[in-house]
């Protein structure tokens, strides 16, 4: 939450108007208190339907520190014809004696079809020259982000939002051959990326993982994309052909083709499930061992069986990041590169084909 | 003397293929023993260090926590203390479920640290453990105790065994003061690595955990324009500052008996000496970045009693003002001994005699009520060999200064000559400025929680070395010996000021402290 602000609005206006008010602005809160400075990291274009964007606006509003340090929000309503913008500036606290106070940056730019045409003469001045920008469109509009794409690095999408998954899957493909993409899909199965590489980080277990024999896993229903991510990850890291899954009711089943055996693969619907990703992990290999990690309360529920059948339980603390935390961190990821995306979505895709 | 220095931290595994492009690396399974579980420091940054790994999902798989400290308590009650410094202090709010499960099954072991039955009973609450896992865990002993109690405790957990465990990595973390003189670091380190070898032994420096040291790292070493300048053909004098504009508070106890010298120069300013002064390391893993840092220290001259009046210069505080609020001299502060000669600044000129720093001066200063919080390096470059411009109403050409900020706005500054507006050639000195916090989204964590990770990973990058230990105390012994035995008033500042006057002396002709 802001605590001080300063805004600019205008009707009928022009991007070099829009500009110009942003640098006024930024002049007249520095001379107000040398304190405020701009942030300068990273630019973010949403391209949003107008009647959604206090709904995006509240999700942006959530992500804190991860905020871009200039958004540039277009509003789009088919019918306009009059430019619209609104220039806010705000920083989120006062700054403290000897300290300084960031100023992060929110332009509004309400538009219609007539200008689509030149939308990127509109966006282009109202980025940070040198920043890299983040391209996001959550209401689809796929031919706009095309129209956009020279300005950006790294497009954000959910890929679970896509009715198909396998029309998910190839146009992150698609994308990823042009530019960097960032997929909240496969940011919701980063905890259990991690603690399945913990499991099998002691050296006695790195073997184990060569002789994987089943993995199952419980997503929500509309969180396919992610489970065939977290299988893809699995089969490109672990060098595994994964063959074509088949429906089974409300699960998809196949296999996968590791060195020494076959890899069964089980991706279930977990209806009870009531937030996007997923539900439960579960890992078998030909030894005997089993290792199920499935959500909890205050982290994920551990629970093993060792090749001779013990069994133990236990929490893996962890905070749940929420839909919030999942989008704050597919901000902050534009600023990085994770070679291990792209291999997972290429075995992921094969699982389709 | 240093012993099994150069020595790899731990045998090469090999890869696990999943930890590819992961940002967190995973943690071997650990079971830490904080000792001193229930002091100031276990609270204020321990405890809640390890809720936020907690919560960001960052400990490792298994987890266990067990306190031990003299105050009998049971169990729960334990864990209660443990909630309500996490609450108190966390840099977030804790999250129920989360610090539950965090705390659910901590152990508690009270006795004196020279107790061996406390330590039968921690082996006990270890194995337990370890029963319950279903496989051996690393055990990682935490010494938040005051620093007489190292040497005891080490002793204890070589008598009880405790120091090598089967199929398991154990390791000892000692927090500062790792002695009062050189004679008390050397013989604390004779008596650890008698009990432990050193890749095992993890010595605290939370300065090296915060980021905006590792930074300076990155800021050398990431970027080829300043290396063909960091040198003594380019470089003037180099200042380094930690002041701080508070007293010293409710801690006379300790203040007074260790003073400015021992308190933040012999180990935190020492160490960004090193930073600034090291070769490139061969590559960045423990034993190269820690060899470099040693080197630095080897070629730091040690001064002979004659040589100290002309390098070191102490002082305490006078009455005077902070924040707009009158405030007491050091003498005047609860708890110190009248007549106290400890003091509370401390500057030195230091030299780094090798091919790269011969001749040129590091003037380090610490202190406390002094005009502002800051901790700075600011290196100072030679003048340009020949002023074409006139100097007529003009600040004139002075040198290039690149000042690296720590705290508390992380950044650097450039101060370059440039033209004033107008018709005649008037340079006058401007600045470029850099801030870290205007240029990334993520919130630095906590130095302990760094430290905490990395030495569960038994990463030692950050911690300090036996003969790093040795070779500060090197430089600093001289100092402290020869300052006990002169006899006081020490000079004076006022509070809130620039320090003492007599800080000039040790500044060569033209050189000036930076204003605080």
């Amino acid at each position: 939450m802001s605590v001080s602000e300063a805004v600019w609005s205008a009707q009928g206006t022009t991007p070099d108007a829009i500009e110009a008010a942003l640098r006024g602005l930024l002049i007249e809160r520095h001379a107000e208190n040398d304190s405020y400075v701009p942030a300068r990291v990273l630019n973010m274009i949403a391209f949003v339907d107008r009647e959604w964007t206090g709904e995006i606006a509240n999700r942006l509003r959530g992500v804190g520190r991860y905020h871009a340090s200039r958004l540039l929000v277009l509003a789009y309503e088919p019918r306009r014809v009059r430019l619209d913008a609104r220039v806010m500036i705000a920083a989120e606290n006062e700054p403290a004696p000897g300290e300084l106070a960031l100023l992060r940056e929110t332009v509004v730019v309400e538009l219609g079809d007539r200008h689509l045409d030149d939308l990127l003469t509109i966006a282009d001045p109202l980025v940070v020259t040198d920043l890299p920008t983040l391209l996001w469109s959550p209401h689809g509009h796929h031919e706009i982000v095309e129209h956009l794409l020279p300005l950006a690095q790294s497009v954000l999408l959910d890929s679970v939002d896509e009715p198909d998954a396998g029309e998910a899957l190839a146009r992150a493909g698609t994308l990823a051959e042009r530019v960097y993409v960032v997929d909240l899909a496969w940011l919701r199965s980063t905890p259990w990326r991690e603690r399945v590489a913990a499991t099998f980080d002691p050296p006695p277990l790195r073997t184990e993982l060569g002789t994987l024999s089943q993995v199952d896993v419980r997503h929500h229903p509309e969180s396919t994309v992610a489970a065939m991510l977290l299988i893809g990850w699995l089969a490109s890291r672990l060098d595994w052909q994964p063959g074509p899954l088949i429906a089974h009711g409300a699960a998809l089943t196949g296999t996968a083709r590791a060195s020494r055996q076959e890899v069964n693969l089980r991706l279930e619907s977990a209806p009870e499930l009531m937030v996007r990703g997923l539900e439960d992990v579960t890992l078998e290999t030909a030894k005997g061992r089993r290792v199920q990690l499935r959500r909890g309360r205050g982290g994920l529920r551990a629970r093993v069986r060792e090749p001779r059948g013990h069994e133990h339980e236990w929490t893996i603390p962890g905070a749940s990041r929420g839909e919030t935390g999942v989008l704050g961190e597919g901000i902050r990821q534009a600023l990085l590169r994770d070679p291990t995306y792209l291999p997972a979505l290429a075995a992921a895709r094969a699982m389709l084909s | 003397m240093a012993v099994s220095a150069g020595r790899a931290t731990e045998e090469p595994q090999a890869e696990n293929p999943l930890t590819a492009g992961l940002e967190r690396l995973p943690v071997p399974p650990t079971t830490l023993v904080i000792f001193g579980a229930t002091g100031d420091l276990a609270r204020r940054k321990l405890l809640p260090a390890l809720y936020n790994l907690a919560h960001d999902g960052a400990l490792p798989e298994r987890f266990h926590l067990i306190g031990v400290s003299r105050k009998e308590k049971a169990h729960e009650a334990y864990r209660a203390e443990c909630e309500e410094a996490i609450r108190s202090f966390s840099r977030r709010k804790p999250d129920d479920d989360v610090l539950a499960a965090l705390l659910g099954d901590v152990k508690y072991v009270p006795g004196t640290f020279d107790d061996a039955h406390v330590y039968a009973v921690l082996g006990e609450e270890l194995d337990r453990f370890e029963q319950q896992a279903g496989e051996p865990l690393n055990r990682a002993f935490y010494l938040s105790t005051a620093p007489g109690f190292f040497p005891v405790i080490v002793g204890q957990l070589g008598e009880s065994e405790l120091n090598h465990h089967e199929g398991s990595q154990v390791r000892v973390i000692i927090e500062k003061p790792f002695g009062t003189s050189l004679e008390e670091a050397r013989e604390l380190n004779r008596k650890v690595l008698a009990i432990f070898e050193e890749p095992q032994v993890f010595r605290i420096d939370h300065y090296l955990g915060k980021e905006t040291v590792q930074n300076m790292m990155a800021f050398r070493f990431a970027n080829g324009m300043f290396e063909p300048l960091w040198n003594r053909n380019y470089i003037d004098s180099v200042q380094i500052t930690a002041a701080e504009d508070i007293g010293i508070g409710s801690r006379a106890d300790y203040y007074d008996k260790a003073g400015a010298l021992r308190d933040l120069i012999q180990n935190h300013m020492l160490q960004l000496l090193c930073h600034v002064a090291m070769e490139p390391p061969v590559s960045f893993t423990a034993e190269e970045v820690r060899n470099e840092k040693v080197k630095v220290l080897q070629a730091v001259p040690h001064p002979s009693a004659a040589q100290i009046a002309g390098m070191a210069v102490r002082a305490q505080y006078t009455a005077g003002h902070a924040g707009g609020e009158d405030v007491v001299g050091y003498l005047e502060e609860d708890g110190v001994p009248e007549g106290s000669n400890t003091e509370a600044y401390a500057a030195l000129r230091l030299g780094v005699d090798n091919w790269r720093w011969a001749g040129v001066p590091f003037y380090l200063r610490t202190g406390k009520r002094l005009a502002r919080k800051v901790t700075e390096i600011a290196v100072t470059l030679k003048p340009v060999p020949h002023l074409a411009f006139s100097q007529d109403g003009s600040l004139g050409v002075q040198p290039n200064q690149l000042v690296l900020t720590l705290q508390p706005n992380e950044g650097v500054s450039l101060r370059l000559g440039a033209k004033i507006p107008g018709t005649r050639m008037i340079i006058r000195p401007v600045n470029m400025e850099f801030l870290y916090g205007t240029a990334f989204l993520s919130q630095s964590p906590e130095a302990y929680e760094r430290l905490i990770t990395d030495a569960m990973r038994g990463d030692a990058t950050l911690f300090t070395r036996n003969d790093e230990v040795e070779g500060q105390w090197m430089i600093c012994d001289p100092i402290v010996k020869a300052w006990e035995h002169e006899p006081g008033p020490l000079p004076t500042y006022e509070a809130g000021s620039q320090g003492p006057a007599e800080a000039d002396r040790l500044l060569r002709p033209g050189d000036h402290w930076r204003a605080i």
